[in-house]
């Protein structure tokens, strides 16, 4: 290894990559495009949930129990209706997701000492959000009965629940660090994947395996300019994720970049690879884009939890670098984890990387066909 | 020809795709210092040949010495001993002149204290001291020609490869280019060239003619005139020379037109030259001069090929 070759390759990328709008364009405005439009797109909090009134009681004890849905904060009402024959209309249309219905014996029923019954219609056609609906419905009834009879339903158990590390259950501070880990393993694998390719469809290859440049030597040069963008990359997102989308940060920064420089190794080299194996830029960005989205997004635990997956793909998810990187991020940004507790995904994402990096140098050929 | 001597040496190369043979069975050498001519119409195997003399393709069979070093197992250091400027302009375009060198010198790991002389040396012979901050796209193609032989040997190696260096290149540029050649040939240098252009044919000390992967001739440009050029040529300056062309070539005398000249091959110049000067006489074509000419490379060139 020479290094004079590695920082020649280094520095010609750099002007090449800086000459070039489009890469500049990948390497910086493309990540901050995907963390805005994710970020404020995917949101597992259930809020504004539609609501339709028929109130044919219409006293100030029904008035009251509506109330108490407004105040949740997750019920909006976008109507009263007096017709319950509308009510079919409101959920079939989807105008509502919701409808409450009051008979017209409900204030009369609780100012004597029988129940009160009200009807609630969810529609169930989107299951989460309606489970989600159905635990805010049962306890706004629980917290009405209490108010207006002064009744206290003593259980036999009373769970004192606490909520450790994302004690808001805000879903998008688990979303933002495991978003930033798929954006950056697509990043990082898209932003290797032309290097080589292009290369070849250029011609400039010919000249460049004719001279006594070793292949690690190629690699590494390429490598580096990239890992330079990727690093500034991930620090743009860490930026956005703790101003912008407000999510703690409560580990340490520094082993957050460590941490991540190692994942990006693997990600870069992983499209070093792909840009050796396609040696044509359209097929190399494309395997890149579904080699890593894919996966990153569907079976690293940043939607979907690992655990809930049949075993056979569970045992997939190991090969999967963004597995470990969300696992490290969501650890870090959430719960603060150590270093220590990370030892497993800090292994196995090395070993991704220099298992990768040793393929690409294997699969270099400095020939032509 | 002493062995010792010799910088490359091939034999029975041979290079199949599928079931074409590019370069079929081979054999080259080429002395220390010597300007080689591989010459070929294009698609003969020239490049095909090149590309694994320098390593960059492996052969199907055969076997070759590069500097001494195997074509077959010693790719890499033969690498380290050439510089090879390819067919297809190979430099990074949107690189400038002078990060075009930069970018070789720190390849080929030129020392230090020799870099900033080597630059400006490449600089002086392509042309582009004024010009080392043009983005090499932008360059005509005779600057670019010669940067490229510039960045391909700023390591200053014994042996230089270089596969159709003047195509695309106007005639002034092209000569400028020789010019070059010949002075590398006089510090000691091996230069390997194609070209399919015949007039540069000249220029070499020996050459071979690739023929659909088949060595067909080879010697000095003069022992090619020779040995394969039995017959005359006969140059002739006349008037209505289309007409003439015609009437000589019913009479059995092979003619074409060269410029505004007529080329007469035949047997013997001696018996001929009466004879043309009796059939356009009795056309009352006026004959200016008929004579007796050395055969270009072209002339043989075009024999050999339609032999084979």
């Amino acid at each position: 290894m020479r290094v004079s070759r590695i920082k020649a390759i280094t520095k010609k990328e750099l002007i090449q990559i800086g000459r070039d709008p489009l890469s500049l364009a990948m390497a910086f405005i493309m990540p901050v495009m995907l963390l805005l439009i994710f970020g404020y797109a995917i949101t597992l909090d259930v809020n504004n949930i539609r609501t339709v009134v028929y109130d044919s009681d219409n006293s100030s004890l029904s008035r009251e129990f509506v109330n108490e849905f407004k105040r949740s904060g997750y019920f909006t009402i976008v109507n009263n209706i007096t017709d319950n024959r509308d009510i079919d209309k409101y959920l079939d249309s989807g105008m509502a997701q919701v409808a409450i219905v009051i008979p017209e014996d409900f204030s009369r029923k609780l100012k004597g000492s029988k129940n009160g019954d009200a009807m609630i219609i969810v529609d169930g056609s989107d299951s989460n959000t309606a489970t989600i609906a159905l635990g805010y419905i049962s306890a706004i009834s629980e917290i009405y009965s209490q108010k207006t009879k002064g009744i206290k339903i003593t259980p036999l158990i009373e769970p004192r629940i606490r909520v450790w590390y994302n004690s808001e259950l805000k879903s998008r501070n688990f979303i933002i660090p495991g978003l930033i880990a798929v954006i950056m393993a697509v990043i990082a694998a898209l932003l290797t994947s032309l290097t080589v390719a292009r290369e070849w469809e250029r011609g400039t290859m010919e000249q460049l395996i004719s001279t006594p440049v070793k292949s690690p030597e190629l690699i590494t040069g390429k490598l580096i300019p990239y890992f330079m963008i990727g690093f500034i990359d991930v620090l743009m997102s860490v930026f956005m994720a703790v101003f912008l989308f407000e999510v703690p940060l409560k580990g340490n920064f520094f082993l957050l970049m460590g941490l991540s420089s190692i994942f990006l190794f693997g990600g870069l080299s992983l499209g070093i690879l792909i840009s050796i194996v396609a040696k044509s830029q359209l097929v190399a960005s494309q395997i890149s884009m579904v080699a890593t989205f894919l996966p990153a997004f569907l079976l690293s635990g940043f939607m979907y939890a690992i655990s809930n997956m049949p075993a056979a793909l569970q045992t997939v998810t190991y090969i999967i670098p963004a597995r470990y990187f969300v696992s490290i991020l969501k650890g870090i940004f959430l719960k603060g984890s150590s270093l220590k507790l990370l030892t497993f995904e800090t292994f196995l994402l090395m070993l991704f990387g220099v298992t990768v990096f040793a393929i690409a140098n294997r699969k270099f050929k400095k020939r032509i066909a | 020809m002493e062995e010792n001597n010799i910088t490359v040496r091939v034999e029975g190369l041979t290079r199949r795709f599928g079931s074409f043979t590019a370069v079929d069975n081979i054999n080259l050498k080429i002395k220390k210092g010597e300007i080689f001519g591989f010459l070929g119409p294009n698609g003969s195997g020239k490049s095909t040949t090149i590309k694994m003399l320098c390593g960059l393709l492996l052969p199907s069979n055969g076997k070759g010495f590069v500097g001494g070093y195997d074509i077959m197992k010693e790719s890499e250091e033969i690498k380290k001993n050439i510089g090879y400027m390819s067919q297809k302009f190979s430099l990074y375009d949107d690189l400038t002149v002078e990060e075009n060198i930069d970018f070789f010198s720190g390849i080929y790991s030129v020392l230090n204290n020799k870099k900033k002389e080597r630059k400006e040396w490449v600089l002086e012979m392509a042309g582009l001291k004024d010009r080392r901050d043009a983005i090499t796209k932008t360059l005509p193609g005779g600057f670019k020609q010669r940067l490229a032989l510039g960045c391909a040997i700023l390591h200053e190696p014994p042996i230089i490869f270089l596969d159709e260096p003047t195509s695309g290149v106007d005639p002034i540029s092209r000569r400028n280019f020789w010019n070059l050649i010949y002075e590398m040939s006089k510090a000691g240098i091996t230069i390997f060239v194609t070209t399919h252009y015949m007039d540069e044919a000249d220029y070499c000390n020996r050459l071979s003619l690739i023929y659909r992967g088949k060595v067909i001739a080879e010697g000095t440009p003069r022992e090619m005139k020779e040995k394969y050029m039995t017959k005359d040529i006969l140059e002739i300056e006349t008037e209505r020379f289309v007409e003439a062309m015609e009437s000589l070539n019913l009479k059995g005398i092979e003619t074409a037109i060269f410029g505004g000249l007529l080329h007469s091959t035949v047997d013997n110049a001696d018996r001929s030259i009466p004879e043309i000067k009796k059939i356009l006489g009795e056309l009352n074509i006026k004959v200016m001069r008929v004579e007796k000419i050395v055969p270009s490379l072209e002339d043989v060139f075009v024999k050999l090929i339609e032999v084979s």
